[in-house]
């Protein structure tokens, strides 16, 4: 437990080496920290809305730090409130969509049969779909909630996952060690468990990063285009309502803004710490 | 393998997909609640007559595997259905916004994809300066804005401040065009603001790709040799580092196939661009099934249908994909 805790402290030192990982913390700490913090230091009611008509789309003010939206709601305390959905259902999403890649991949590269096949077969078929596409008819048959956002998520993002760790298990099971620990007498489960899976890790880790960036992207696409949880409002459910009540034409930019700077942010920090991750855990396979 | 048996490997794995998808589509559209009959009538209380004459109309008396067949039959003949809003043939409608999504998807691809790989080559060339670590911080930054959200911030900022271009259509409502010229250039510049939008976001992908590969390549032997040949540093990547390098931008475009479709439905929504990105959305919001399964069926078979010429295009441009 204290050598991992020390292997951690020292990635993150790695991470923090590096000027775009460093940056990429930094985005992500201030991030979390707002969505724990936030929503307690500033409560959001959204049946707090406006009594007058001046407080709709109103500008900021010192009372409404970012102004309101079109019932009238403080934008500053929504977004805050946003930050959490977006980073819920984007680390959930990513932790379905993980498991399912690993497991596929793993299973797909170490075995040779009809099954393992059939496993390959499958990820090429969701592969060559259209990601968005097929999130949105997933969503509108299966309906709106935060749920089956998490779930069309985390199912569609795992095919890509699956491939890498899939090409990695079949160079690690042709190296030499693989075959002496089975001449030994190792049984297939062990030699996955104990030989191929941490040689896998430090690539599961890496790519659980980006997937989760990916997914904070997704959220805030399938939420923008109606199909988010129309009661926990998330970053892109807010951008939904901005367009729908016509933010952008009425030049209403701090509607705009808050929610669509946190998910660049969001995105940005989950993506450069992946990147330095995978550049520190995985030299070889990537030049950056 | 010979040549021809590649491809013909490739074309039975492109018709295996489409059928799955055709049999997904089949399979996903019957989970949705309530009958189809009470969505298609829109409303609930049917008597017992309309019920069965519909049902009959609409062959659910038959066998699901009848249906499928049906279905499959249909869909080979480009026979979708009935819209349930439009009140008109599938086809018909999505035939009209074909054109105009292929419109903006061919011009922003084109730009996209030239913007993308000169950038990578700058970047890769100049590995390490200043306009380097540019390219690669905005391509990063490019990548995580969210389209839809980079064309509500087009729109206020050239539309609503600047009143530089059109905020959303494709022509101006109500104008009568002196010349086919005249008409020209409002669609284009109705078709500005979508393609920026994509370009802004889009690039990234390609400036990112070229440059690894680039950086990748040019630490190999033969570059060395070719440096040490006394070759300029134009010919050292107009003659053994690009070829080198392209197969790896070429798997970007077959996957930006998937992601072009995809910002289409953003961009189109955003702009209120009459393309099947809108229709989608529209249907979505209006549950207009036979139009979203219309659409989800087309943007897949196009997607498996690039892929299958990247497939091909591969085998052209490098001899040893034959042995794969």
């Amino acid at each position: 437990m204290n050598a991992r805790g020390e292997r951690l402290a020292e990635i993150f030192s790695r991470i923090w080496a590096d000027s775009f990982g460093r940056a990429g913390l930094v985005l992500l700490t201030l991030i979390i920290g707002i969505s724990i913090l936030g929503p307690i230091i500033f409560p959001f009611d959204p049946r707090e809305v406006a009594t007058s008509a001046s407080k709709i789309f109103a500008p900021p003010t010192a009372q409404h730090w970012l102004g309101t939206d079109e019932m009238g709601r403080d934008i500053f305390r929504s977004t805050l409130a946003g930050a959490r959905i977006s980073l819920l259902v984007g680390i959930t999403a990513s932790a379905i969509s993980i498991v399912i890649g690993a497991f596929v991949g793993l299973f797909s590269g170490y075995y040779h049969g009809l099954f393992s096949n059939l496993l390959m077969r499958v990820t090429d078929f969701f592969l060559a779909l259209p990601v968005t596409p097929l999130i949105i008819v997933l969503a509108s048959v299966f309906g709106q909630n935060l749920l089956i956002t998490i779930m069309v998520i985390g199912m569609t993002s795992w095919p890509s996952t699956a491939r890498i760790v899939r090409s990695l298990v079949l160079s690690i099971r042709a190296r030499q060690f693989v075959e002496r620990v089975r001449a030994i007498g190792a049984s297939d489960a062990r030699i996955l468990c104990v030989h191929i899976l941490p040689n896998v890790m430090p690539l599961i880790y890496a790519n659980t990063v980006l997937v989760i960036a990916g997914s904070v992207l997704a959220e805030a696409t399938l939420a923008f285009l109606g199909l988010g949880d129309p009661v926990r409002v998330s970053w892109g459910t807010m951008l939904h309502y901005a367009f729908v009540s016509g933010a952008a034409g009425r030049g209403v930019w701090w509607y705009l803004l808050p929610p669509g700077i946190g998910i660049v942010l969001l995105v940005l920090g989950f993506t450069l710490v992946g990147n330095t991750l995978d550049k520190i855990l995985n030299p070889r396979l990537r030049e950056f | 393998m010979s040549r021809t048996v590649y491809v013909a490997r490739k074309a039975g794995q492109l018709f295996a997909t489409l059928f799955f998808i055709a049999a997904f589509n089949f399979c996903l559209f019957r989970i949705l609640p309530g009958s189809p009959l009470t969505l298609l009538a829109r409303k609930g209380n049917l008597s017992a007559d309309v019920v069965a004459r519909l049902t009959s109309l609409f062959g659910l008396d038959k066998p699901l595997w009848q249906q499928f067949l049906i279905y499959l039959q249909n869909l080979a003949t480009a026979e979708f259905g009935i819209s349930m809003t439009f009140r008109r043939r599938v086809i018909d409608v999505i035939s009209e916004r074909l054109v105009n999504s292929f419109m903006l998807l061919a011009l922003a691809s084109v730009f996209v994809i030239a913007i993308g790989i000169s950038c990578g080559i700058v970047a890769a060339m100049r590995r390490g300066t200043a306009l380097d670590r540019t390219i690669v911080v905005s391509s990063m930054a490019g990548w995580s804005f969210p389209t839809f959200w980079t064309g509500l911030i087009a729109i206020i900022v050239f539309g609503t401040y600047l009143h530089m271009f059109p905020i959303s259509g494709i022509v101006t409502p109500g104008m009568r065009y002196a010349t086919s010229w005249a008409e020209t250039v409002d669609i284009l510049r109705h078709l500005f603001l979508p393609t920026l939008t994509l370009i802004i976001v889009d690039t990234a992908q390609f400036s990112l790709v070229t440059r690894s590969a680039l950086v990748d390549v040019f630490t190999e032997d033969y570059i060395l040799t070719a440096r040490a040949k006394g070759l300029s540093e134009n010919q050292v990547l107009s003659r053994h580092a690009m070829p080198n390098a392209m197969l790896p931008i070429m798997t970007t475009t077959a996957l930006y196939v998937s992601l072009l479709i995809g910002g289409a439905i953003e961009v189109e929504t955003v702009f209120s661009f009459p393309g099947m990105g809108k229709l989608m959305y529209d249907s979505v919001l209006l549950r207009d099934y036979p139009i979203l399964e219309a659409s989800f069926f087309l943007f897949a078979a196009f997607t498996v249908f690039a892929n299958f010429v990247t497939d091909v295009m591969y085998m052209i441009v490098d001899p040893r994909v034959k042995s794969l």
